[in-house]
């Protein structure tokens, strides 16, 4: 069986940050917030880090914060609460929350709260319980949760759910295994996993392993490495990830790896890209694969970063 | 990023690209002039169109439209025709958009935006759709936005069934359109809407419907979840039921007050050893409830006021909603002989998480003796190892007559109800089964013997207690055991559903005179998961070693456990112990031999309560008991599952994580803990 090219990957990850020149970087420009994070967990999780200028990390993020408190994509673009939960998460990961005002941030999040308990992404108002998760997960890295009104934002959550035990963007809409992610993770984070039929989901979510031992995102779909992260981490967090078959998985994100030039593919293939690296390698390590950090299943962040946020003195 | 092949770089391609990135980039910097400088005119308005033709997801670019747009609309020489124009604009960029990429959230927010300024052009919004899901339709963005151009004009639920149905007869392989049916028919079921009144008529059906999916495609999932919603539609009653209790209906309670383990404590009765001078009622109900209190709950009996009891639900953290639901009964220490009258929703105010009301009052009364012993404390002290000795448990089996347990049957509660109207289920499930029994015979599929083992499973629960038997217990076990051969990906799922059926069938009928039943031996069944709870209440000594246990969720319905043992069993961390923490009696627990610490990735982590779920309090004081050299952050799980255990003997040995520091770590957790690990301590 394959291994993890760990080095290939780990110089993979850096080109990708340097390399802000190709086509695919500019059509990109605009959630570099979003690739920082998946670029740094990564390297957190293969025990890079270090290799990290933090400070000019650091002096980005805060370029992209507005005076609303809320963080954009990049420099000039729009604040957005996607890339305000990557600039936390990536706080968190260096260990520097403490350069946020974070009264400033929470204040923009608790802004984006509607009277059903649903989140907006942004001041334009488009409604998705992604922006649920993400309130709710930053907000908890945060350690200010109770800022927001969490029994309805539970309770919009649960208006979610769908008949199959999923979970979709908006009441009515179909279960879809991101969706199912961020709805479960935002059940987890507030101590109401006790709503999800974890039998119902679960059977869902296992059926999501295809012959090839990949998992896809929906019935009768084609499977992608991005979902060995957001239907595993959802089998996780209710205790049913033993219903797959952990192996096949395994072997099917190394088979998507380009071993030569580094990077993780959707497909065994596919052109690499550090979004599919990430969720590749977090896969990897929700498996247990031997040598990288143990991530945590609801805030994404490595367990050691996590514990630090909620157990150091 | 997805489905785009792998090719090695060229040196002309990365020549094209980088070409392509300067035009991209300029467009962007100038784009963003105009934008930071709030500058809308037409030549503006007109490069954020060009820059969001190639690229859709630029979203700071659809907020500069909808700035732009405020702007036009704002303008004081405005008219009804320019702002249609205005707005004819946007609809036609998005449309470009779209085309570029149908999966922009971007688009499709912008194009919700622009219709709510008002600009309708709803029968035109249907014809785009059309398009869109007949090129792909199982692009959730458009059934999304089909819901809420749906509801905008009133359509009618009846108008978008047909629509689903048409989707569905053009490719019963739209698992969008079958979700959306069933969107569409439970909203009809919960309005009672006329011709959809009964779900006996819609349901026949609807499975007729759903059979020519399956049938024609087994291998496809399309259909297996929406058969599954007609299962349970046909299956489950609205109402809430109880579904057992301990103490059973007609049982006699025997009390003694003190610790003790030789035969002379036993009698026929099922005597409960009580070192709290309480005992508890405990209710179980078909499903999760709330709103049960000394109100809708009333406990009769001589020496207890039924206001004082206090109903607790039993589940994680902070939920007000349970299945099982418990209250402590005080006993005075003096002889005593009662009957004691439990009546459960004569008044209403309990209610399922689905929000339907119990509606069917029951009643159960047992009796209760009080058998004080003589308390002489230096007796009571584990002086020796109390293992799990032979003659005080019952075992686990099928074949034997004498395995069985007294009074279980009085744990069931009759519920006399829906015996005409649950007619049309039972026809249901049996032409389903009838269905899927033919379908195996000509095609051996995984998915006809998952569902047959459903169907099977349904009807016995169904008939039960009033056939008083599971029929076809050896049938689905068999079914089960197949399917693990059929499909070893899921292997494990089969066999939980397999360890849950083993159990359901142990039971019952023969009644046995033999000694007192409060002790059950469930070892080496080779059980991965625990279940049929509602059916061991009654368990006070539980032998569950030598299984394939990864989980014990469930086990907080066990009220009265005071001995556990899970020796040689598959737990992966100490947080699966959290339904332990519910059980106020455990004062013997045997965990040795398991894979505790074996993996670092914790499956249980956010089912136990901990500051990482929000689910406990901050009033949370760790310098009580949590010395200096026992850091939380290495310990944070031993900390939170043990500290309210009250374990007299605990057994970890085996585990990787039960190392010298580790125990003394928990035995600082656990400051009365007389033995670990078949030690003493001081």
């Amino acid at each position: 069986m394959a291994e993890l090219a760990v080095d290939k990957h780990f110089k993979y990850i850096l080109s990708v940050e340097k390399n802000k020149d190709s086509f695919e970087s500019v059509v990109m420009d605009h959630l570099r917030m979003n690739g920082a994070y998946w670029g740094l967990t990564a390297l957190d999780l293969l025990g890079k880090l270090d290799s990290v200028n933090v400070d000019e990390v650091i002096s980005w993020i805060l370029k992209c914060q507005h005076e609303s408190g809320g963080f954009s994509g990049n420099i000039g673009h729009d604040p957005h609460i996607l890339y305000t939960l990557s600039a936390v998460q990536v706080l968190a990961l260096f260990n520097k929350l403490d350069v946020l005002d974070i009264d400033k941030v929470a204040t923009y999040i608790t802004g984006l709260q509607n009277e059903d308990g649903s989140f907006s992404g942004d001041m334009w108002g488009e409604v998705d319980t992604r922006f649920s998760y993400i309130a709710i997960c930053c907000l908890s890295i945060l350690c200010c949760l109770d800022k927001i009104n969490v029994e309805k934002a539970v309770s919009y959550i649960l208006s979610c759910k769908n008949l199959d035990g999923g979970f979709g963007c908006t009441p009515g809409g179909e279960s879809h295994a991101g969706q199912i992610f961020c709805c479960v993770g935002a059940l987890a984070l507030t101590g109401s996993l006790h709503y999800v039929d974890k039998d119902l989901l679960g059977w869902w979510l296992c059926e999501r392993q295809v012959k090839s031992g990949g998992l896809n995102g929906r019935p009768e779909k084609l499977p992608d490495v991005c979902y060995s992260w957001w239907v595993l981490s959802s089998l996780i967090m209710i205790d049913r990830v033993h219903w797959i078959d952990k192996e096949k998985l395994v072997k099917f994100i190394l088979d998507c790896q380009d071993v030569e030039n580094g990077g993780i593919s959707d497909r065994p293939d596919d052109a690499v890209d550090v979004y599919h690296t990430y969720f590749g390698v977090a896969g990897l390590s929700l498996l247990n694969y031997p040598g990288l950090k143990a991530i945590d299943p609801a805030y994404a962040l490595p367990v050691d970063v996590v514990n630090r946020i909620f157990f150091s003195g | 990023m997805h489905g785009r092949p792998r090719k090695a770089p060229k040196p002309e391609d990365e020549a094209a690209s980088s070409a392509k990135a300067q035009k991209l980039r300029a467009l962007q910097t100038q784009f963003f002039t105009f934008h930071h400088n709030k500058i809308y005119t037409k030549e503006a308005v007109e490069l954020s169109a060009k820059l969001l033709e190639i690229n859709p997801e630029s979203y700071t670019a659809w907020n500069y439209r909808k700035l732009a747009v405020e702007h036009y609309l704002n303008l004081p020489d405005c008219n009804p025709d320019s702002i249609k124009s205005v707005l004819d604009d946007e609809l036609r960029v998005v449309e470009n958009a779209l085309r570029q990429n149908f999966k922009s959230y971007g688009a499709w927010h912008h194009r919700k935006w622009v219709l709510s300024k008002g600009h309708s052009s709803i029968d035109n919004e249907l014809r785009l759709l059309d398009k869109f899901q007949k090129a792909d339709s199982r692009n959730f963005h458009a059934w999304n936005y089909r819901r809420y151009v749906a509801e905008s004009m009133k359509r009618s639920e009846q108008d978008e069934l047909k629509y689903a149905e048409d989707m569905i007869y053009t490719n019963f392989s739209n698992y969008s359109a079958w979700h959306n049916r069933s969107v569409l028919l439970s909203a009809l079921f919960e309005k009672k809407a006329g011709g959809f009144l009964l779900k006996e008529k819609v349901l026949p059906e609807e499975y007729e419907f759903i059979h020519q999916a399956i049938f024609t495609d087994p291998d496809d999932q399309s259909g297996w979840f929406y058969h599954l919603w007609l299962l349970d539609q046909t299956v489950t009653t609205d109402s809430p039921l109880l579904a057992s209790s301990w103490p059973g209906h007609g049982s006699d309670v025997l009390l003694v007050g003190d610790r003790c383990y030789n035969g002379s404590a036993f009698s026929p009765f099922s005597a409960l050893h009580s070192d709290s001078g309480s005992f508890p009622i405990v209710l179980y109900f078909n499903q999760p409830v709330g709103g049960v209190n000394s109100s809708t709950v009333t406990v009769e009996c001589g020496f207890n006021k039924n206001e004082d009891l206090f109903w607790k639900p039993l589940s994680a953290s902070n939920s007000q909603t349970a299945r099982v639901w418990v209250a402590h009964l005080k006993v005075p220490s003096s002889d005593l002989h009662s009957t004691v009258e439990v009546s459960v929703g004569h008044s209403k105010g309990i209610i399922s998480t689905r929000g339907f009301v119990y509606s069917h009052p029951s009643m159960f009364s047992f009796k209760v003796h009080v058998q004080p012993m003589e308390r002489d404390s230096s007796q009571v002290s584990v002086a020796e190892n109390i293992s799990l000795r032979e003659e005080n448990f019952k075992v686990y089996g099928t074949q034997s007559e004498e395995s069985i347990i007294d009074s279980f049957d009085q744990l069931i509660i009759k519920n006399g109800h829906e015996t005409t109207a649950s007619n049309w289920r039972f026809e249901a499930l049996a032409k389903e089964i009838e269905c899927f029994r033919e379908l195996l015979s000509l095609v051996d599929c995984k998915i006809g013997k998952l569902t047959l083992a459903r169907l099977l499973k349904a009807y016995d629960a169904m008939s039960y207690p009033f056939a008083n038997k599971l029929v076809h217990s050896e049938e689905v076990l068999e079914l089960y055991s197949d399917l693990m051969k059929l499909d070893p990906t899921h292997y494990q799922f089969y066999k939980d559903e397999h360890s849950i059926v083993l159990l359901q069938k142990y039971k019952d009928s023969a009644s046995s005179a033999i000694c007192d039943p409060i002790c059950l031996r469930l070892n080496n069944l080779s059980l991965s998961r625990m279940g049929a709870f509602e059916k061991l209440l009654w368990v006070q000594m539980l032998d569950l070693s030598h299984n394939e246990l990864q989980s014990i969720e469930g086990l907080e319905a066990m009220q009265l456990l005071s001995c556990l043992s899970l020796r040689n069993n598959k737990l992966r961390s100490l947080t699966t112990l959290e339904p332990l923490r519910k059980l106020k009696s455990l004062r013997i627990l045997d965990i040795s031999y398991n894979q505790i610490g074996d993996q670092s990735i914790d499956t249980t982590r956010y089912v136990c309560s901990s500051p990482l779920s929000h689910s406990v309090g901050s009033e949370l004081n760790r310098d009580e008991t949590v010395t200096s050299d026992v850091a939380l952050i290495n310990n944070w799980e031993a900390f939170f599952i043990f500290k309210d255990f009250n374990l007299n003997q605990l057994d970890i040995v085996g585990n990787t994580i039960a190392d010298e520091k580790f125990k003394s770590v928990l035995v600082k957790i656990m400051p009365k803990l007389k033995q670990l690990d078949g030690k003493l301590l001081d």
